[in-house]
């Protein structure tokens, strides 16, 4: 750091804005939430952004970066001024600054910037620092009550961002200094382990946030006691981020005794898993044994062949918690994660494609039944929707698939799906550290910032919650990620091959999770002095389990480090040697000179108690916790289509798809929105290499509120049709079912219940009897258990909802299949008038798993036989939806024929079907089952297509677009 | 044809490098990648090349607006080069973050056009768009587009600093007619949050269009260029891409780097009559490629 120099430090801010309000299109952003708050007198909002510099800067300076840098001449227009608080005069004024220590990645590029341009002007300066804020002027707002919710609601999240108001009386003062983040003098702080109770165990567990069990406390307390010592505070936290159920899955891998309703086949059972994780998922990849599958279940991500030099990795994680405190940073950097996780992949995958799946309560949920504590489901639905874009968008990898699904349940505790689909060389595949490599952190500096995220992800959420963990929150900086990305890349493919031995990505635990993986059969020591800071002051243990965010850990050999490091340089990515692998399997860790943690191996990553635990089941049938299905009300069969179409789970995503960018890297082939009108596409297709026209389809599959005709749900039906779905969605749009492969997202209540882990019993059972039924190897998977929400018998009397909340049973199936040739894809839309449709379903009369199985290979077959030329399979909606979105898509019409009871009912939802269009000589020859339901027609001379089914609906195709695409149009709540 | 050498920029941030170097090459081009920061150290890196091109993406995350801090590391050792690149008969061509980056630098539209005349800024939906447009072909005097017979002459004497002439069978070539002649509709993605080019009067608008510098427009089917999502922007006179007075220099919000072959256009699966048209059969290049096929064509006998 440059000397400071009190006499010459100045400080200036910079304010920037619209020229005119008409080029204020972010102002006016903001005006439609306000109004959407309900206040709508409100006339306007001006926006400006604001530059905050401190250093030797002399006016000329700052006038030089103001117009040169900061301001676009066409565009804006700028003010500058001495000191940082003193700002133009105005009312009705927010101004919103990151808290410290939160990541401001536009400050650090502007302080990068700054300097270049005065170097350049010959005027060296070394500038102090430097920090971005934006300031809002309120039009017509009537108190600065109203002006700290339009703060509180629309404009920050208090978790990561403090506001200052000005209007009607109110005058915050806006510091005039940088804030310094507290510095913490180095103290080896012990935890006297070994004199604690059990009841001071589990209070020590929660208070110091390590969620661990009481049993594994005292597993803690043993293991110390036989060394006749304390442990560290670093050692108590490695312990705790390694055993969290984040990291090891504890509960999906332990012994559990199950007693009740048999598997798929009446009557009851009594079960005993040795490791339930084991013995049903994984036990269905062994036994499928597909010599196509290269890695599974043991790397950062599974991996299957694609062609005889590549190999496609697919990774699907939940980033819930932290989604749920600030939607955009939570989402954003939950994409950032799996996307390092493909990076981190055998020596590294090239990200080639994003797929993300949202659960959420209702866009237009009664704003006053909202519980404290949890943000309106419009503002997490804008949120995430911001936060998958950026990052996405911004490190150039396509968001090519995704779902929303809206069930109340999911307020308090949204979920976030992310995946991200990877590209590797088969030969990069496996990795292995070696005893002296030496361990390298390399992209962006370690802060205070997702301190305890990996544990935090075991907590229930309260109204506390964003107090409590917002340490837990992390802001992503994409373009760091995409620079790690590009230097580790040329140094996989160096020429002289791979400059390092073993990467993996630091996440979930930080250096302590990723060092202690990496070495955990040789050991390693390592020196947090040498972790490259963001400021200084950080503690030894928050560096070692800040989970700072773009950054991966190397395994170099010490021949290749030189030149590994200069490829890094070159790129502009700071990597740093900060330790080495060991032999002899301990964990050393050092902050300067001093051990401030010395950990068995062993003991990390084999001393978890194994738990034992009892699950049950009984069948029984349940009214739906949310009435939205229920449109029986009305007889008017066109207004229930119309209805169907409208509803949140079926209706147009098409506002979120088209933030997201789906073609760069210029792979997609089959996209999110098919057909010249634009109706919805089963799956993605990517063209993984330029040269060749092989390509892979992904889909995925989710259906957590499913029942039978008997309204009944059962966790073992939900999962066979979750992987049902997502077989029927690769399958339609071309995809190879004997080359396809799938991922599990386990999303649970807590499992402190018999009854809650008997429905993960059944679900695993479920998904794996589905794996083995249509031949579809798991080849990764996760977990996110304890979504729960709690909160006071007042609070729960106030909104009407249950004091303890808990998210329905949720599995999102992923499926990634291998498409021979793409030039024979087929989309939903519908393509020729006179061609007929046909259903194909499975036969009743076979098992039903064997008569499904059987089914998708016809279908594949058929679709595969370039005879048909649209597909669509039968989701939420029911036949009469799919054939609508077929319509949709294309513009033209049908005619069909289906009486209400046609197919278990025609707009219920239909397991294992689809809709098929083929010429009416090639239905006479399909080799599946097919059941003629009509034809396509081509639009009136008027130019109006209409969907005519029996002699009960008969309505134009843009009356069903209409409606189909309005719910969602503005992202809902309307 | 394997002679045009082409230089294409990778910075932080940029992304889509990769699909526009496997365009040149599918064109019959010699592309090679080179970080900003090489070119920057050594601008006669240039005299090896005919046509720099800068990708898309987001470089230095367009943390201070699209395309700024790039066009702020290239203005100061690259802008003079590249003037004197183009003014030798050299090609520059700027791909939706490449396209801003040239504005920003003031490159583009150039001529008696400073930085102060044009600008590109936040979409008037407020939100990245991405979705397939039409464009109409405004321009004669863009090579990428297409090109008047006495271009391909004019061009075929361009020789790069220090080599020697360019051999005499391509200079001789027949001239061809335009792939692209103006009027012609392509279609292409765009996707992006800052694409609306805004000019300080509208006056500036008039004059480019007279120039002959607004090289691409969206349309909608009426051929109307200011209806939204038709111009998914909101650009003054719909305009999508622009070019210098010499035509040399040529940007573009929308990406013909993602529609380099058939199966890539949105509606290639339909059979029956689109928006778009019918979907583009294998054996005639996308349209995104012809822009590449052109640059080739008119660059091919540049280089040895």
């Amino acid at each position: 750091m440059a000397q400071r120099d009190d006499r010459t430090m100045r400080r200036w801010h910079v304010e920037v804005r619209p020229r005119t309000p008409a080029l204020d299109v972010h102002g006016r952003d903001v005006l439609a939430d306000v109004r959407q708050l309900g206040l709508t007198h409100v006339e306007g909002v001006r926006s400006s952004r604001l530059y905050l510099f401190e250093g030797p800067l002399l006016e000329s300076d700052i006038r030089l970066l103001a117009e040169h840098l900061l301001t676009d001449p066409v565009s804006e227009a700028f003010e500058y001024r001495e000191g940082l608080s003193t700002r133009a005069p105005a009312d009705g004024v927010i101004e919103v600054h990151p808290l410290p220590g939160v990541m401001d990645p536009p400050a650090l590029s502007a302080q990068d910037a700054a300097q270049g341009v005065l170097r350049a002007e010959g005027r060296e300066r070394s500038i102090h620092q430097v920090q971005t804020a934006r300031r809002y002027v309120i039009l017509g707002a009537r108190s600065a009550d109203e002006l700290n919710t339009i703060a509180a609601k629309v404009l920050a999240n208090d978790c990561i961002e403090s506001w200052f108001i000005k209007g009607f009386g109110r005058h915050d003062a806006i510091p005039d200094a940088f804030p310094a983040p507290p510095l913490r003098p180095f103290e080896l702080r012990h935890v006297a382990i070994r004199a604690l109770s059990d009841d001071q165990l589990t209070r020590l567990s929660r208070e110091g946030h390590l969620f661990l069990s009481l049993e594994e406390m005292r597993a803690v307390r043993e293991h110390f006691a036989t060394l006749r010592r304390d442990p560290s505070d670093l050692e108590l936290e490695t312990l705790a981020q390694t055993w969290s159920e984040h990291c090891v899955h504890k509960t999906l891998k332990s012994a559990i005794h199950y007693r009740g309703e048999n598997f798929g086949e009446p009557g009851q059972v009594e079960v005993r898993f040795e490791n339930l994780l084991k013995d049903t998922i994984v036990a269905a990849t062994r036994k499928l044994n597909r010599d196509w599958c290269l890695s599974v279940f043991v790397d950062n991500a599974g991996v299957i062949a694609f062609d005889e030099d590549y190999g496609i990795a697919l990774k699907v994680e939940t980033h819930n918690h932290p989604s749920a405190i600030e939607p955009y940073g939570g989402a954003a950097t939950g994409v950032g994660g799996c996307i390092r996780d493909i990076m981190g992949c055998g020596l590294g995958a090239k990200p080639i494609a994003s797929t993300d799946v949202f659960c959420l309560a209702d866009a237009d949920f009664d704003a006053r039944r909202l519980p404290a504590g949890v943000l309106h489901p419009r503002r997490v639905l804008k949120g995430v929707v911001a936060g998958v874009r950026d990052y996405g968008n911004r490190m150039g990898i396509p968001t090519v698939n995704g779902a929303i699904y809206f069930d109340e349940r999911y307020l308090a505790n949204p979920l976030v799906f992310c995946g991200c689909v990877g590209l590797i060389p088969r030969n990069r595949i496996h990795k292995k550290p070696q005893s002296g490599d030496f361990i390298v952190v390399a992209g962006g500096r370690t802060g205070r910032d997702g301190i305890h995220g990996a544990t935090f992800s075991s907590a229930e959420l309260t109204d506390q919650h964003a107090d409590e963990f917002s340490h837990a929150v992390q802001i992503g900086n994409a373009i760091q990620e995409k620079t790690l990305l590009d230097a580790m890349l040329i140094a996989r493919d160096h020429t002289e091959g791979c400059l390092y031995s073993a990467v993996t990505d630091c996440g979930a635990g930080g250096l302590s999770s990723a060092v202690g993986e990496m070495g955990a059969e040789l050991g390693a020591v390592v020196n947090l002095e040498k972790v490259p800071l963001k400021y200084s002051g950080l503690r030894y243990d928050e560096i070692w389990i800040s989970e700072a965010q773009e950054r991966m850990v190397f395994a170099v050999p010490p021949d290749r480090l030189e030149r590994f490091l200069a490829v890094f340089r070159k790129e502009e990515v700071e990597a740093t040697v900060i330790g080495s692998f060991a032999s002899d399997g301990i964990l050393r860790v050092r902050y300067n000179g001093t051990t401030v943690g010395e950990l068995d191996m062993h003991l990390l990553h084999e001393g978890l108690p194994r738990r034992s635990l009892s699950a049950t089941w009984s069948i029984k049938s349940e009214p739906r916790a949310s009435a939205r299905a229920d449109v029986g009300s009305t007889t008017d069969a066109n207004q229930l289509l119309l209805a169907k179409l409208a509803d949140l789970n079926v209706a147009s995503k098409e506002w979120v798809i088209r933030q997201y960018d789906h073609e760069v890297q210029g792979r997609s082939v089959i996209k999110p929105l098919v057909g010249p009108a634009f109706g919805p596409s089963d799956a993605a297709v990517l063209r993984p290499r330029y040269e060749s026209y092989r390509g892979i389809a992904i889909g995925c599959g989710l259906c957590p509120d499913i029942r039978n005709i008997d309204d009944v749900a059962d966790p073992y039906m939900m999962a066979i049709c979750a992987v049902d779905e997502a077989l029927r969605n690769v399958i339609c749009v071309g995809a190879d079912p004997d080359q396809t492969a799938i991922l599990d997202n386990f999303c649970w209540p807590k499992c402190d219940s018999e009854e809650s882990l008997g429905a993960l019993v059944r679900a695993c059972r479920g998904a794996a009897d589905a794996a083995i039924a249509y031949g579809l190897p798991f080849i990764s998977g996760k977990d996110s258990l304890n979504n729960e929400f709690s909160m006071s018998a007042e609070e729960s009397r106030r909104t009407g909802l249950p004091r303890q909340m808990a998210i329905p049973y949720t599995l999102l199936i992923s499926a990634v299949g291998i498409v021979p040739d793409v030039r024979r894809c087929v989309t939903a839309d519908l393509k020729e008038p006179g061609n007929v449709l046909g259903l194909a379903t499975a036969d009743a009369r076979v098992l039903p798993l064997k008569g499904a199985a059987e089914l998708h290979r016809q279908v594949s077959k058929f679709i595969h036989s370039g005879k048909v030329k649209a597909a669509h399979d039968i989701s939420d909606g029911g036949i009469a939806a799919t054939v609508a979105e077929m319509c949709i898509a294309s513009g033209l019409g049908a005619e069909v024929d289906l009486t209400p009871d046609s197919g278990g009912g025609w707009t219920t939802c239909h397991p294992t079907s689809y809709v098929l269009e083929m010429s009416e000589k090639d239905a006479g020859a399909a080799d599946c089952p097919l059941q003629i339901i009509g034809r396509v027609t081509a639009p009136r001379p008027d130019g109006n297509a209409r969907l005519r089914i029996g002699d009960m609906v008969d309505i134009s195709v843009a009356e069903l677009a209409q409606a189909w695409r309005s719910p969602l149009a503005q992202g809902g709540g309307k | 044809m394997g002679s045009v050498r082409v230089l294409v920029v990778r910075a932080a941030g940029i992304n889509c490098d990769e699909e526009i170097v496997h365009c040149w090459r599918l064109a019959g081009a010699r592309p090679d990648l080179l970080h900003v920061n090489e070119l920057v150290a050594n601008p006669r890196l240039l005299d090896d090349y005919a046509v720099v091109t800068i990708p898309g993406g987001f470089s230095y995350g367009d943390d201070l607006g699209a395309g700024v801090i790039l066009a702020q590391r290239m203005q100061h050792e690259l802008a003079s080069p590249l003037r004197e690149f183009v003014d030798r008969g050299g090609g520059v061509f700027g791909v939706c973050n490449g396209f801003q980056a040239l504005v920003k630098m003031g490159l583009l539209p150039g001529g008696v056009f400073g930085r102060d005349s044009l600008t590109v800024t936040y979409n008037d939906s407020a939100k990245f768009e991405a979705r397939w447009v039409k464009l109409e072909v405004c321009t004669d005097k863009c090579p990428f587009l297409g090109e008047r017979a006495a271009d391909t002459e004019r061009a075929a004497r361009f020789s790069p600093r220090g080599r020697s002439e360019p051999k005499q069978a391509a200079a001789r070539q027949e001239p061809r007619p335009p792939l692209m002649p103006s009027g012609r509709v392509l279609e292409l993605p765009v996707e992006h949050a800052e694409g609306k080019v805004v000019t300080a009067t509208p006056a500036i608008a008039e004059q480019l269009l007279a120039n002959g510098q607004v090289a691409l427009r969206y349309v909608d089917d009426q051929g109307r260029t200011d209806r939204y999502p038709a111009n998914p922007n909101g650009s003054v006179a719909g305009i999508a891409g622009l070019c210098d007075p010499t035509g040399r220099i040529f940007g573009l919000m929308p990406h013909p780097d993602r529609h380099f072959d058939h199966t890539q256009h949105p509606c290639w699966t339909s059979r029956t009559a689109t928006p778009f048209g019918r979907g583009q059969g294998e054996g005639t290049p996308a349209d995104g490629l012809t822009i590449f096929l052109n640059a080739v064509r008119h660059w091919c006998g540049a280089t040895a």
